[in-house]
């Protein structure tokens, strides 16, 4: 068990990296946390998977150190740093049976067997491997072979943090909610540091204890799934967290107006003399569901074109225009949506002002 | 929907039959219609029934043969196969090298087969070969032409010379096509490299090594231009194999009966241990251990 610290990791794929663009990884410093369940999420081609194996030790990075519980180990390879691994398919020793693939990882450090012979057994009886220990592991289904793959981790009774490379891809729908749950259980009940690598922002969500969210080499936020969907940082995470992501309107400051175009919004104080402040290009951000709906005109509201309705079962996303603009709006299920017009209403503790993407605050 | 027979459909498979017929069928039969006959001359045979299979099957001079086919490809196969794969394991992975290693192995699969043996009477020759005159200058008698056992040393280093280069290629074939995720997944596991290769590597090259072993086995037991060329099978009949003995039978003597029998009998045995190999390896790690 251990916590993980990354000192001012920067990567490069290139040999001699020339600019910012060449970087991967541009510049990630922070800590996780002893026992902590961390989901990190982000867009294809953000550098999730460099970053996790840079902590395994299968890359080097091109700057900065890695530590466990303060010890720098940039320099130690993968197997000397008590990490283990599930990738996106399963990786099993196809001519070995489960109980060996499960007791290679103790016979290459040398364990003695009849300690072997007990890690395995306990581990196949957490991840509910027992029936299947004697067969082949070549025979297995896509979610065994992937508890196999981590089973194999958990079996060292050192490892300091277990990784996962979105590790359900490959598995059935219904599978992955099964396999989903038994991660947690297994995180509450070893109390390991869990990174889990993944673009489904439901699994994020659902998995971890706190987000990390990246985008183009650069971590954007850190927070509970809550603090992700109440406050994103940045507009990147409003756009990427929740389904469908945050509405936003650029706008300029007037007093405690935002001024969208030629309409007006209303705002607390507090976030308009923060805004005044701050620099930059100004965006107004609300998510669809705190947009609210009426049919009549009413103080602070907007008026806007309903162009769509889609029902998406207990809930609409009503698509409304603005001059120029596009906002979309979850109603809950059974709530009247007006027809043709509508007044918007936008709640002051909901709207999240931004200057140059990052929130004001 | 009805049926109807349509026997216009065979049309579409007489292609396939003809080219087959008259690619193997044809000669096969014919082949089988000299071993039962005794031949004379032309229109003048007579039916002997399996008298020639007995003869050959009796015959000592191919019984040696035989045997030295066996000692021949059995050494081809535990020479080339490891030794292939070894350099397989050893040639770099990505860069200019990997292209000017495979031309430079590929070189030898190009010439043609006489040409091989020519090559080699020469360069091991010991007044002008360049092989032969160092080893000779050296102290050490070394003459093919002279030594059974020099004669079988140079068909070895010929061999394995000209053929090795095919196991290379498809062992080389068969370890680029492992994902890279299962060598991180070793690494992670701590495992060393002997294990990485038992484990991971030659499990993911049965498919390739197979198709190797198959296509060196037969090659090798079939084996007729490079020691044709090289030794004659000479001296004496130290390396008349089984193909070699066969044309001094049906060129040389034109027993045409007996040289059919040899032919049937000669090819039921490739058949029969090619199937063997195919049917072992297919099989090898897939039952169920307890």
């Amino acid at each position: 068990m251990a916590q993980v610290e990354l000192h001012e990791i920067a990567h490069s794929y290139l040999r001699k990296p020339k600019g910012e663009s060449d970087y991967a990884l541009k510049r990630i410093h922070n800590i996780w946390d002893d026992g902590g369940a961390y989901a990190l999420l982000g867009p294809s081609g953000c550098g999730k998977t460099t970053l996790l194996n840079i902590i395994s030790g299968l890359l080097t990075p091109t700057k900065g150190r890695v530590l466990f519980n303060g010890k720098d180990i940039t320099s130690l390879p993968p197997e000397q740093r008590n990490i283990a691994q599930v990738f996106q398919f399963p990786v099993l020793y196809d001519t070995m049976t489960v109980f060996d693939n499960l007791a290679f990882p103790l016979r290459n450090r040398g364990v003695h067997s009849q300690d072997i012979i007990q890690r395995v057994h306990d581990v196949a009886e957490i991840l509910d491997l027992e029936p299947f220990l004697k067969k082949r592991a070549s025979g297995l289904d896509a979610a065994a072979k992937q508890k196999v793959s981590l089973g194999r981790g958990l079996v060292r009774s050192d490892v300091a943090a277990i990784l996962f490379d979105e590790p359900l891809t490959v598995i059935d729908p219904h599978m992955k909610w099964q396999l989903r749950r038994k991660l947690k259980e297994i995180h509450e009940q070893l109390n390991l540091t869990f990174i889990y690598v993944t673009h489904d922002q439901v699994e994020a969500l659902t998995f971890a204890d706190k987000v990390v969210v990246m985008c183009e080499g650069e971590i954007v936020q850190i927070g509970t799934p809550e603090d992700l969907f109440e406050t994103p940082e940045h507009t990147f995470v409003g756009y990427f967290i929740g389904s469908p992501g945050m509405n936003f309107l650029a706008c300029t400051l007037d007093g405690n107006v935002a001024r969208v175009d030629d309409v007006g919004i209303p705002l607390d104080e507090k976030t308009a003399a923060l805004g005044h402040k701050a620099l930059g290009k100004m965006e107004l951000g609300i998510r669809p569901s705190y947009l609210q709906l009426r049919s009549k005109q009413e103080e602070g509201s907007i008026p806007a074109k309903i162009r769509a309705v889609e029902d998406q079962g207990n809930f609409k996303i009503v698509v409304l225009t603005l001059p120029g603009k596009t906002l979309r709006a979850k109603v809950p299920e059974g709530k009247p949506v007006p027809e043709g017009n509508a007044w918007l209403v936008f709640p002051k503790d909901k709207l999240r002002l931004f200057a140059n993407g990052r929130l004001v605050r | 929907m009805e049926k109807w027979d349509n026997n216009n459909a065979w049309f579409l498979v007489l292609p396939v039959f003809i080219i087959v017929a008259f690619s193997a069928i044809i000669p096969l039969m014919t082949v089988v219609n000299y071993s039962v006959q005794d031949i004379f001359g032309p229109g003048e045979r007579i039916f002997v029934g399996s008298e020639w299979f007995k003869e050959t099957l009796a015959n000592r001079r191919l019984h040696e043969a035989l045997w030295r086919q066996f000692l021949f490809s059995g050494l081809v196969l535990l020479i080339e196969m490891p030794l292939g794969v070894m350099i397989a394991l050893a040639m770099p992975k990505r860069g200019w090298g990997v292209s000017f290693s495979l031309v430079t192995l590929a070189l030898p699969l190009l010439i043609p087969w006489n040409v091989i043996g020519t090559i080699w009477l020469i360069f091991t020759r010991p007044d002008i070969g360049l092989f032969g005159f160092i080893i000779n200058s050296m102290g050490i008698a070394f003459d093919h032409t002279a030594s059974p056992l020099d004669a079988w040393i140079t068909l070895m280093l010929m061999e394995v010379w000209h053929w090795t280069p095919l196991v290379v290629l498809l062992a080389y074939a068969g370890l680029r096509a492992i994902p890279e995720v299962y060598y991180q997944a070793a690494k992670i596991d701590g495992a060393s490299a002997w294990a990485t290769f038992r484990y991971i590597q030659l499990p993911k090259m049965r498919g390739v090594l197979t198709i190797a072993l198959l296509l060196r086995f037969m090659d090798s037991f079939l084996i007729y231009a490079e020691p044709f060329v090289l030794t004659g099978g000479g001296p004496g009949n130290s390396t008349t194999f089984l193909s070699i003995y066969l044309v001094k039978l049906a060129v040389g003597q034109f027993d045409l009966g007996p040289a059919a029998a040899f032919s049937i009998i000669y090819f039921l045995i490739v058949l029969a241990l090619c199937f063997v190999f195919y049917q072992v390896l297919q099989n090898v790690g897939k039952g169920e251990r307890v």
